[in-house]
């Protein structure tokens, strides 16, 4: 059973044990429009809560992914690099940017889970 | 973060074009090839006889194939430069509403004043002797813009406001240094809805950049620089009249907030035309402006430039004013071209500054004379607020129906729920004959629309502009989608697919196969 969590700047990370896989929401792919660059970290980089963890860009707006909690990258999404677009399609799934060592559990729970999500993004919009 | 203000992306189903000419001509709108397409190399508009003999003496490192420069004749070069120039929207084909750009008329006096032999056919290495004319010229027009904005020093050289946006954030940091905080003060405030522009000058600079979020009524609020205000802090970057077209009231505190703290107040004067001659920035505290020659002072813009950016300074800052700068001694004038020994900046370009705009925007300040100049400022206001007006019927203000400045924001919330979008809008525009107006900007609006009419139109032209504003606004709202998902049906090029083109770029030109009888009997 994993756990979704999600920041205001609208990353999400799935718990799945003490790796946590992290990518950017349905609504911000949206927002962004068509994704056409990503850009990731090297697995290895140690990465702290809120600090810049990969790139995303769109047509019209590029935007840093924040790393949701810190930690470790452990592996990274390299499909994403050859076709952006996996993003948009597939935000949740195949269009994962990359998976995190947890260093804390405890940060986790300064994020948001699903229900505080949606109504954050309905205050959005 | 994100693209908050909803600008699509890829183009609608419907923005295909029905049929293709055999041409690729669309009427009298020619489909002009590239000159590498065109032209060939056993042709040439001249005649020229083959020189008697030709050795080379290069050698082996001699040329061996033809480098394939295309060549024309003359009517075929007179018909692809004359086509190139009918693509051409400008303010003399067109109203050309581009918000905070200023796309005024440039009058032919201008012209004919920058084309006198005096001014047009000397060169910049003359002995200063011979050009006394051209640089009393400077020196006049120099003399105007302090006393327009009640400055004490003015930096002719910068070529744009960009270039002046970076004059003015080097003087302020030459003074800082001058006063030992170079290592301590290293903050520049720059507000949301500010130019983009000044945040890149700002880093460009080597300062950090610290955002100013702007209050609900679309101004930037004392409080919020005084909460980001501290000793690390270089200097603010704030648009007077701002980017929203609202003049910020609370200017002369936020100055000192700046002031008090030891900090500079840098103006960027892209929207001076809205108050020449109504407020002198000197008096607001500010301590460095650059003025665009090519929006306020209508030397040309937009592709048919150059522009011209000139730093008005205050004592502050004057000092450090770079070089070359004009020197009056009796009746000789001359340039200071050297910074060794004084607190000056050096040097931004190689001569003096863009002496062709010099010449027109002195024209154009004295063929207004100080009430002209004052009233071109108040039709400006005057226009945009007729726009306003006329709209806000149909279109939404985001921060509420109340006076704006030379240009009108304008937001997306009354398309809500039609299936139309800024972007859409815009392109119907273009099938209307109309340059859009700047849309997605200030940043700070969902959807943004920015107008700006300039005191160049006639009421007859702004009433033209704003009746189709209102057939296209109406017909959003009536549901009418086609006619803008689709939109532009009648340029010469139809909707562009901008994420085909970030993810697929073409960057290589290859030369197009002529097409053979056979392969047009196959189509």
């Amino acid at each position: 059973m994993s756990e979704t969590r999600y920041t205001k700047d609208h990353e999400y990370i799935r718990v799945e044990g003490d790796v946590g896989i992290v990518g950017i929401t349905d609504f911000a792919q949206g927002q962004l429009g068509d994704v056409v660059f990503v850009e990731l970290p090297q697995a290895g980089k140690v990465v702290a809560k809120g600090a810049e963890a990969a790139v995303v860009e769109s047509v019209k707006a590029a935007s840093e992914v924040y790393a949701p909690v810190s930690g470790e990258v452990v592996d990274v999404n390299g499909a994403i690099e050859g076709q952006p677009g996996l993003v948009n399609e597939d935000p949740a799934g195949k269009g994962w940017f990359l998976k995190i060592k947890i260093k804390d559990k405890a940060e986790l729970s300064e994020l948001m889970d699903e229900a505080a999500y949606q109504a954050f993004v309905s205050s959005c919009s | 973060m994100l693209n908050n203000q909803g600008r699509p992306t890829t183009p609608k189903d419907s923005a295909v074009a029905s049929h293709e000419t055999f041409t690729r001509n669309r009427g009298l709108q020619m489909e002009e090839a590239l000159l590498f397409e065109i032209g060939r190399t056993d042709v040439t508009g001249v005649d020229l006889d083959e020189p008697a003999s030709f050795v080379s003496r290069l050698g082996h490192l001699a040329r061996e194939e033809e480098i394939g420069l295309p060549g024309l004749s003359e009517p075929e070069t007179m018909r692809h430069y004359v086509r190139l120039s009918q693509k051409n929207y400008a303010i003399d084909s067109g109203l050309y509403p581009l918000g905070s750009c200023t796309m005024k008329h440039n009058p032919r006096l201008n012209e004919s004043m920058a084309r006198l032999p005096g001014f047009s056919d000397i060169h910049p290495l003359q002995p200063q002797s011979t050009v006394q004319g051209a640089l009393t010229l400077i020196e006049e027009l120099a003399g105007w813009l302090m006393t327009l904005t009640n400055m004490d020093a003015v930096a002719m050289s910068p070529k744009a406001g960009a270039h002046g946006e970076y004059c003015g954030m080097a003087a302020i940091k030459a003074a800082i240094e001058a006063k030992g905080e170079g290592a301590l003060r290293k903050v520049v405030l720059v507000p949301e809805s500010a130019h983009g522009t000044n945040p890149a000058t700002a880093a460009a600079i080597g300062f950090e950049v610290r955002s100013v979020p702007a209050g609900a009524d679309g101004n930037v609020h004392p409080d919020a620089v005084r909460a980001l205000m501290g000793p690390e802090v270089a200097a603010i970057m704030l648009t007077n009249p701002n980017t929203c077209g609202l003049f910020e009231r609370q200017i002369v505190e936020i100055a000192q907030i700046l002031h008090e703290g030891g900090g500079y107040f840098y103006c960027d004067g892209a929207n001076f035309n809205a108050i020449v001659g109504k407020v002198r920035p000197g008096d607001l505290g500010i301590d460095a402006m650059h003025i665009n020659l090519h929006k306020t002072f209508s030397t040309p813009h937009g592709g048919g430039g150059p522009g011209a950016g000139p730093v008005v300074l205050s004592s502050r800052l004057a000092p450090f004013a770079p070089v070359p700068f004009i020197k009056r001694d009796g009746d000789k004038l001359a340039l200071v071209e050297d910074a060794i020994g004084t607190q000056a900046l050096g040097r931004l370009t190689a001569f003096h500054g863009q002496m062709g705009m010099f010449v027109r925007a002195l024209s154009y300040i004295l063929s207004h004379g100080s009430d002209g100049l004052k009233q071109a400022s108040e039709d400006a206001v005057l226009n945009a607020n007729y726009v306003r007006a006329r709209l806000a019927d149909l279109m939404s203000l985001p921060f509420g129906n109340r006076p704006c400045m030379h240009e009108v924001l304008f937001d997306d919330a009354w398309l809500k729920d039609t299936g139309v979008t800024t972007l859409d809008f815009a392109k119907a525009m273009i099938d209307e004959g109309y340059h859009p107006m700047t849309m997605y900007f200030p940043l700070v609006v969902h959807g943004a629309m920015l107008i700006e009419p300039t005191e160049s139109e006639s009421l007859a032209s702004l009433e033209l502009f704003i009746m189709t504003l209102r057939d296209l606004a109406m017909s959003a709202l009536r549901g009418e989608k086609t006619r803008f998902e689709g939109a532009p049906f009648y340029a010469p090029r139809r909707r562009l697919d901008e994420t085909r083109a970030a993810r697929a770029p073409v960057l290589r030109w290859t030369p197009p196969q002529p097409i053979t009888d056979a392969q047009q009997a196959a189509e």
